[in-house]
């Protein structure tokens, strides 16, 4: 066997991937399979999941959680609730806002912009813990963020401590209805444990107050990507546009957006994953408080597991979680795909690449045997 | 074709690999069986022994880090003090591991979860009747004492002397009952100042059911008895009064406990715990305040009494020695001891004079020893705490009859299971 000898090769290959796949299988696979075999379990936090006394549930602890009228399901479905409204909150302002940045930042001629780029990046460096302490002063019944409300006469709220939704308040102030006493027929029947009327609320001014962090954080990161982006936008197109007469906004919406499509779509995916998984910030700031609006499924299930000690349940909520944020991303890239390509052409590309792909490793085959005789 | 065998031998040694990784980490979970026997496992020769605690700072680490040093000088072993920065989710992971720590701090809240799963070992210190009675039920379930308690806080109004002074009110009107309580309350609301602050929730609401004569489960903690007339008087007080304006939450006053409301002149009066005194001279030293016993109710006079206990691990290799630590670190002199060193009030009755000698101005929280309630303690009633917790923040607006018919719901079926 010579050295070029492919079978061998195969052989390497495999001792060269090994320790990767000894270290995913590890510290991924098994934990995840471990994971999920305790979701379907009684386990009650003592000793090895594997062991003798824990016995095999089926599927009682989804069912809890999803099917049977409870606390369980009803605290998944408020932390449902709180997260549809944080991730909608978030997700495009975090990516308007990074987009806006990036672009102003790439602003040849803008002074010091070395600068600015750090400032933007900075809280995305800080870790988020320090920052929610930061935020949990900013956001004081009396702290800074008041006290410059009060400049123009108005009256912030005690932020962490107020459970009142943005929507209620919203249709408060309109008249559409009273907080005090809610229309009865947005409060008699419950959908999947909680009243119509719950389940409208919107984000509490608690969790708003969060929202604003994350978003001023993460704006960073996303920059960042958009800026790379922007730079490799070749300057002759947008010269181009230039010179058929588009104006700012037009050269923006027609050659930078279009331009920047799969990045849009990274941040926005990204952001999606993100924010449905938040965690820091409950943890550090409001532990799920006021009356449960800040509960999200990630903290949900590290209450549900470590301070009930239901393993099982909390184990539960991390692989729903799971099926809902790849759900709703194979959704959202649905939605964002590529629209303007007629489908034949795509076929008939498909068929074409096919074609020399079939061409090429006819020739490879032809040049190795060449090669071997 | 050839490929397959030399794949499959890569694989499977891959696997073989993990299975060994993975199996390693739990075979010795085991371990936990010594402590299902009656007898307490014994390390021989001299025990190594860890204790995790939650500390309230330096003096109470140092404080225990000195007791247990002394233990151990005396009697050969060795005890190392963890400070533990997440208590729940430490012993959470010690009892998977099956390597916990030894002794423990355990919460009464956290009794009844700890010991159905079998975590725990039980023991009796010594002189266990010196203990107060309302602690000894505090840590006993399903007819065991699991537990000796550490030290106790209760719950006392406290009154802010200068608003006190200047609503006119003297010595002969403080409070003895709820109406006077209301009274006062409302004379002392002017302005921006509330009468009484309290923070949400139970842990301060339950104060106004057990002056009612009422409680969230039954004695012996099988059935809610959330929807009782006693509980629902409790509730109501707290409504009428806070619907009146002179009772408010502290997050109504921009403040995060009912101890900051107190200290920033917000609150001229509110109920808390011992705790205060430390907040209120590390915070608001120039503030004057004198504490008084929680008027009586319509059922005799009440208050919540909180606790926690030295807790031993089940899988612990050296109970014996565990317990004797306990013993010394519970044995009057040293509580009298932590007492000093961080200002805990002891657990034993034999102290208590002693104790409220070197600190005449704690008679009140210690009186709440003898008719103080002990914390839910049933198992998988957290989260159904937690929902009753988050539904009586809005107590105003709220159905009181509604809300604790669906904390009876929740409760029978976290009892159920």
């Amino acid at each position: 066997m010579s050295a070029g000898d492919p079978r061998r090769q195969q052989g390497a290959g495999w001792l060269f991937v090994t320790p990767a796949i000894v270290i995913l299988g590890l510290f991924l696979v098994l934990p995840i399979g471990m994971a999920l075999w305790v979701s379907l379990s009684d386990w009650a936090g003592r000793g090895s999941p594997f062991s003798g006394d824990v016995a095999f549930v089926g599927l009682d602890n989804y069912s809890a959680l999803l099917a049977e009228p409870g606390l369980a399901r009803q605290d998944l479905m408020l932390s449902f609730r709180n997260t549809f409204y944080y991730v909608v909150g978030v997700v495009p302002l975090q990516t308007v806002l990074a987009l806006s940045l990036a672009v102003l930042l790439n602003n040849q001629f803008l002074k010091g912009r070395t600068f600015f780029r750090t400032a933007f990046y900075f809280p995305s460096v800080v870790s988020s813990v320090a920052i929610s302490l930061l935020f949990l002063f900013l956001f004081a019944g009396g702290g800074a963020i008041n006290n410059v409300l009060g400049w123009f006469g108005l009256n912030g709220p005690n932020w962490f401590q107020d459970p009142r939704g943005l929507i209620h308040l919203l249709g408060d102030g309109l008249g559409v209805w009273s907080t005090s006493s809610p229309p009865g027929w947005l409060t008699d029947p419950t959908v999947l444990g909680l009243s119509p009327w719950e389940w409208v609320a919107g984000p509490s001014v608690a969790l708003s107050a969060i929202m604003l962090q994350v978003i001023w954080t993460t704006a960073g990161t996303f920059m960042l990507m958009f800026l790379a982006a922007l730079q490799d936008l070749p300057t002759e197109v947008e010269e181009a546009a230039f010179v058929d007469g588009a104006n700012k906004w037009q050269r923006f919406r027609n050659v930078t957006v279009p331009h920047l499509r799969p990045t849009i779509l990274l941040v926005v995916t990204l952001g999606f994953i993100g924010t449905w998984q938040v965690f820091d910030q409950m943890y550090v700031m409001t532990q799920g408080g006021p009356a449960k609006t800040t509960l999200t499924p990630a903290y949900l299930s590290y209450q549900t597991a470590f301070d009930t000690g239901r393993w099982g349940q909390g184990a539960a909520i991390a692989f729903i979680l799971f099926a809902l944020i790849f759900a709703l991303t194979t959704l959202q890239r649905w939605i964002l795909r590529d629209k303007d390509e007629p489908r034949t052409s795509r076929f008939s590309r498909r068929r074409r690449r096919r074609r020399t792909t079939v061409q090429d490793e006819t020739q490879t085959q032809a040049q190795t045997s060449g090669r071997l005789s | 074709m050839k490929r397959t065998p030399r794949l499959f031998a890569i694989a499977a040694i891959g696997s073989l690999t993990l299975t060994a990784c993975g199996g390693s980490g739990f075979e010795d979970s085991g371990g936990g069986e010594a402590g299902d026997s009656e007898a307490p496992a014994s390390a021989e020769g001299p025990a190594e022994l860890t204790m995790l605690i939650a500390s309230s700072g330096d003096a109470e680490t140092e404080a225990v880090e000195e007791a247990a040093a002394e233990w151990a000088e005396e009697s050969g072993n060795q005890v190392e003090v963890r400070v533990a920065a997440d208590m729940n989710q430490e012993l959470a992971q010690g009892f998977a591991g099956g390597n916990p720590p030894d002794i423990f701090y355990l919460d009464a809240a956290q009794l009844a979860q700890q010991a159905s799963t079998g975590n725990l070992y039980a023991y009796e210190a010594t002189d266990n009747d010196d203990f107060y009675p309302s602690l000894r039920e505090t840590f006993t379930w399903d007819d065991t004492q699991w537990c000796a308690p550490k030290d106790f806080s209760t719950l006392a109004l406290q009154i802010n002397t200068a608003a006190w002074e200047e609503a006119g009110l003297t010595d002969e009107d403080i409070p003895t009952t709820y109406d006077e309580l209301s009274s006062v309350a409302e004379q002392l609301t002017e302005g921006d100042q509330v009468g009484l602050v309290l923070s949400p929730g139970i842990d301060r609401a339950g104060v106004f059911v057990v002056g009612n004569g009422g409680w969230w489960l039954n004695d012996e903690g099988t059935e809610p008895t959330g929807t009782s007339e006693e509980v629902l008087a409790g509730l109501q007080y707290l409504q009428d009064n806070m619907a009146e304006g002179h009772v408010a939450y502290a997050g109504s006053v921009d403040a995060g406990w009912g101890g900051e409301a107190f200290g920033t002149g917000r609150a001229a009066m509110t109920i808390e715990g011992n705790w205060i005194r430390g907040a209120m001279s590390n915070d608001y030293p120039d503030v004057d305040y004198t504490v008084v016993e929680v008027p009586e109710g319509p059922a005799g006079p009440g208050t919540l009494l909180f606790s926690q206990c030295w807790g031993v691990a089940a899988a612990s290799d050296a109970q014996a020695q565990a317990v004797e630590l306990i013993n010394h670190l519970t044995d009057p002199e040293q509580q009298m001891e932590f007492a000093d060193a961080f200002g805990v009030m002891p657990s034993r009755q034999s102290v208590a004079g002693e104790y409220e000698e070197a600190y005449p101005e704690d008679a009140p929280f210690i009186a709440g020893g003898d008719y103080g309630h002990g914390p839910v303690n049933a198992p998988g009633m957290t989260p159904v705490v937690e929902d009753l917790n988050s539904q009586l923040e809005g107590i105003t607006n709220a159905d009181l009859q509604q809300v604790m018919e669906s904390f009876d719901t929740n409760a029978s079926s976290a009892l159920d299971q």
